[in-house]
């Protein structure tokens, strides 16, 4: 569903197709780690694949909204002492059975790549001299 | 909020006409707005803690949160996942032809003639019941065989706008057209009774099914996804107004054409009757498609305003029909089904009008009563339909109500019982909508039973 949205203007190393389709688990993976909301997730992301992973930043908030439609996440208003007004996100127990779900399905796909790349190399060794 | 970071007025201004922007736009709602407002802040703040002035953090975060047009668009796609909502988006997200407004007005108006022409061609082979001269007084023969066809002459025409828009696969054509060739075949090879009751049966039901085909070419062919069903279940909805609203002005027209053309002695009723009439109730089938998709921002804001005036309505009147029975002991036997299938109807349009992330109201709680109480009257209707079967047998309008009732039934339970959950926020409310969009195969197939299996049980009748 994200399309050229999802590619950043800054840095585009990671593919724009591979960005959209890993954008849902990562998110709900920190979301995972606790509790939190839009400009906070997007840093999270940044430290998490070394700055390598940009989005266009505002397409975070779309996606926010679709986990919150399928019921994934949880948002609430809130203004901590001194601070401005904030949605924040909380990871619901539907959000959980579906992130082990994308783990597992990404585990399948990582696996299958793996061995792709394995038996790659051994038919062709000068690959792995290239890529070290 | 004292530490509410703020910035020097100018850029204050300028984050103010950001957001004034974003708010004419109308595609993100106001609280999304905020969000966004909050995030750029947040960017500018660790910005200018970098080093950046005023101005540079403004832009560079602004160009970071991305285009707008992109963000309303997949706002748009998110927020209701409303297919439609793109298509007056500026974008080439969706399948669209392309060229000015005229050239698509230019072809439905094909399409709609079209649909017209073919819906009078039977009076070329002499089936014309239409005609005041018609020998066969009765127009029984020639009625029937309406009857029977109608959706059949017109519906293509609409599939045809709708696959020609939609620029669909000849492959998918060809699929949609295998139902209608069966139909057609079917109801005009099955020797009917003419008048009978399974013929009048199949002639109400086959609309419905050929309907829900038409739907598959409004969706593009993706009638699998649930989200999209939605989407059709809303342009049916809109259809249906707007083709109530056009069958009005034409009334109006009509009514006073006859009375102009009276006036001066010249009696054009004749001409009126058989041609003014079919035609253009056929042709506004295909009209009013594109009338739906072309005005939909006119529609966006009157689903709402219809739903909340008739669900409370509806909710009334249902409550007072069943008090009224409790009371008299009497059950109003005619026109109960129309009423629930009406009563579903708007279930399911103001669960396509509504906004699936937003918390419970009290119209919920009015929709949950309009639920239970149809729920009720569609019991006391099984109840008395299962009496007069065990007391006089079947008959094939006795089992094409059962059956509906029992159709009815289902979505009404499982209907109460999620919305009962949502109401107490133990679910969401998209589950509502998942279980109407699984559901409609389930009037398809009713439908087709009717058509095809119904006459066979009783011979034709």
């Amino acid at each position: 569903m994200y399309h050229a949205a999802m590619q950043d203007k800054r840095d585009v190393r990671i593919g724009k197709d591979l960005v959209a389709a890993s954008a849902m688990p990562l998110v709900l993976a920190i979301l995972d780690e606790g509790e939190s909301y839009g400009y906070a997730i997007l840093k999270r992301i940044d430290e998490l694949s070394g700055g390598e992973m940009g989005w266009t930043d505002g397409m975070l908030y779309p996606l926010l909204h679709r986990l919150d439609r399928l019921g994934y996440v949880e948002a609430r208003w809130d203004s901590p002492e001194g601070s401005r007004r904030r949605r924040y996100y909380s990871i619901t127990p539907v959000g959980r059975d579906a992130l082990s779900e994308q783990r597992r399905q990404w585990g399948v796909v990582a696996g299958a790549l793996q061995n792709a790349w394995h038996s790659l190399q051994l038919a062709n060794p000068g690959l792995q001299a290239v890529e070290g | 909020m004292a530490m509410q970071s703020t910035f020097d007025s100018s850029i204050e201004g300028q984050i103010r006409e950001w957001k004034a922007y974003l708010v004419r736009r109308k595609t993100i709602h106001n609280a999304d707005i905020d969000e966004l407002e909050d995030h750029l802040r947040s960017e500018m703040s660790e910005l200018g803690a970098a080093g950046l002035n005023g101005d540079e953090s403004f832009l560079v975060a602004l160009k970071r949160i991305g285009g707008v047009n992109e963000l309303s668009r997949e706002f748009a796609r998110e927020r209701s996942s409303q297919l439609w909502k793109q298509l007056v988006l500026a974008g080439d997200t969706v399948r669209e032809r392309s060229g000015s407004e005229y050239l698509l007005l230019g072809i439905t108006i094909c399409f709609a003639i079209g649909a017209a022409l073919a819906f009078k061609l039977p009076a070329l082979f002499g089936i014309d019941p239409f005609a005041p001269d018609n020998p066969d007084s009765t127009g029984n023969g020639d009625a029937s065989f309406y009857l029977r066809n109608a959706s059949l002459l017109t519906l293509p025409f609409l599939i045809g706008f709708l696959a020609w828009k939609r620029e669909l696969p000849r492959r998918v054509v060809a699929a949609l057209a295998v139902p209608f060739i069966a139909a057609a075949v079917l109801v005009n090879v099955f020797p009917f009774e003419s008048g009978g009751d399974t013929e009048i049966l199949a002639g109400i039901h086959l609309p419905i099914i050929l309907w829900l085909v038409a739907g598959v070419a409004y969706l593009g062919g993706a009638w699998r996804a649930d989200a999209p069903r939605m989407d059709f279940v809303r342009f049916t909805g809109e259809w249906f107004i707007y083709y109530a609203l056009i069958a009005f002005g034409g009334a109006v027209l009509t009514a006073m054409t006859l009375g102009v053309f009276a006036a001066i002695d010249i009696d054009i009723q004749p001409f009126v009757a058989s041609w003014v009439l079919p035609c253009g109730a056929v042709g506004a089938v295909v009209v009013v498609a594109w009338l739906v998709e072309a005005k939909q921002s006119v529609i966006e804001n009157m689903a709402p305003v219809l739903t909340g005036v008739f669900t409370p309505l509806f909710a009334v009147m249902l409550v007072a029909a069943i008090l009224g029975m409790a009371l008299t002991g009497n059950f109003v036997d005619a026109d109960r089904d129309v009423l629930l299938v009406l009563v579903l109807g708007l279930v399911l349009y103001s669960i396509s009008a509504r906004d699936s992330t937003a918390e419970p109201s009290p119209m919920d709680v009015i929709q949950f009563v309009l639920i239970v109480s149809a729920l009720v009257i569609d019991l006391l209707a099984l109840a008395a339909i299962l009496s007069r079967i065990s007391e006089f047998g079947f008959t094939p309008n006795r089992v094409a109500g059962f059956g509906l009732n029992v159709v009815l039934l289902a979505n009404l339970l499982w209907s109460a019982w999620l919305l009962a959950d949502f109401l107490r926020g133990r679910r969401q409310f998209v589950d509502l909508e998942r279980w109407q969009t699984a559901y409609i195969p389930v009037y398809a197939a009713w439908a087709t039973i009717v058509v095809v299996v119904l006459p066979f049980l009783f011979g034709f009748d």
